[in-house]
């Protein structure tokens, strides 16, 4: 696997503007079952949610992924670090993708997941462990494609969905496959 | 030998499955398929066991578990089932959106009416959301784009959405 220099290099400052601190919405809200518009990545008022979701991802405890229709704006743009993450492996650190899309994976895995939007629920879903995944930098607009694997890789496909108008609940793998939470962070 | 379904149902504590299956075994019988939850905070359990204990020995044995009222026991007697291979396709249903009366009717309306057959299904309310999964079973020649759109169509009647999606078994 390679990691994506470009993203890599990618900070929240490079936004130029600061980000505030959203509301995260919760299931059932209408915005999170809606597939999200596509944005054009270097209109100002993208960038600024780019920093709002980065500036809300970093307050939230144990939250390593962020996307648009969670704080109520129905487009396609998320942030992810999963850098502080204990199952992460190599990865990409901060960064913020528009438009983005699941280009390939491969390798199956299961694991349990949580979301903001979906406080009092857990659910194990199956996702590729590794995936190519294309979108665009907010600001300069600019295409990547980064391969990511293990947990970045399932944080981006959760992201992904998210902007797609689907909730971990909608991959849940089984009838008995979705618990109470147990733990809040 | 005969088969019996016993459900025990009420106030969870620790310890109701070790006393329930161990006067079972004290009876000599056999546990074979046995499920068990808790729902909105109750105790649940549903289980069928194989034994020559007849069933008012089994609810004499169950008894004290129901003493004190916090629980209720049943024992009943049932055949044999000898279910056939499911000759269809196997899915995964899920449903969710904001809590209201008849959700689950009218999603699993339209499997029955295609002959589908649920067979696992759980609900959770959690907050006003509310979550319906269900493994369904549709038999063979069932048009699934059809019995899709209908699902998407009467869960967009309720303000819900669904997702139909194949059940997928990685053979190891």
């Amino acid at each position: 696997m390679a990691i994506n220099p470009t993203v890599l290099a990618w900070a929240e400052s490079d936004l130029g503007v600061p980000g505030a601190v959203r509301d995260v919405v919760r299931a059932p809200a209408a915005v999170l079952s809606a597939d999200g518009g596509v944005v054009d990545p270097s209109a100002p008022e993208i960038v600024q949610l780019a920093a709002d979701l980065v500036a809300t991802m970093r307050v939230s405890p144990g939250c390593v992924g962020l996307a648009a229709p969670q704080v109520g704006e129905g487009v396609k743009v998320f942030c992810v670090d999963v850098s502080a993450h204990p199952k992460t492996r190599d990865h990409h650190g901060t960064f913020v993708l528009c438009n983005a899309e699941v280009v390939s994976g491969s390798r199956n895995e299961k694991a349990r997941e949580g979301c903001m939007s979906v406080p009092d629920l857990t659910g194990d879903v199956k996702r590729p462990s590794r995936v190519v995944v294309r979108g665009q930098l907010p600001g300069t607009g600019e295409q990547v494609e980064l391969e990511v694997e293990a947990f970045e890789a399932r944080a981006l496909q959760h992201e992904i969905d998210h902007c797609d108008g689907l909730l971990f609940l909608d991959r849940a793998a089984g009838a008995h496959a979705v618990y109470a939470r147990k733990t809040y962070l | 030998m005969t088969l019996h379904a016993i459900t025990v149902l009420g106030h969870d504590r620790p310890g109701i499955i070790a006393e329930t299956t161990d006067r079972l075994a004290g009876l000599g019988l056999n546990l074979e398929d046995s499920t068990m939850t808790l729902l909105r905070g109750h105790f649940a359990m549903t289980l069928v066991c194989e034994g020559t204990a007849g069933g008012s020995e089994i609810e004499a044995a169950l008894a004290p578990l129901t003493a004190d009222g916090s629980l209720t026991v049943t024992v009943r007697e049932v055949p044999a089932e000898h279910a056939p291979p499911a000759a269809g396709t196997s899915w995964v249903l899920s449903v969710h959106g904001g809590d209201r009366p008849g959700i689950v009717s009218a999603v699993v309306a339209v499997v029955a009416g295609v002959g589908g057959n649920i067979t696992d299904l759980t609900t959770r309310l959690a907050g006003d959301l509310y979550l319906l999964v269900a493994e369904v079973d549709l038999p063979s020649g069932a048009d699934v784009e059809a019995v899709s759109r209908e699902l998407t169509s009467v869960a967009a009647g309720l303000g819900v959405g669904v997702t139909l999606r194949a059940a997928d078994t990685d053979e190891l």
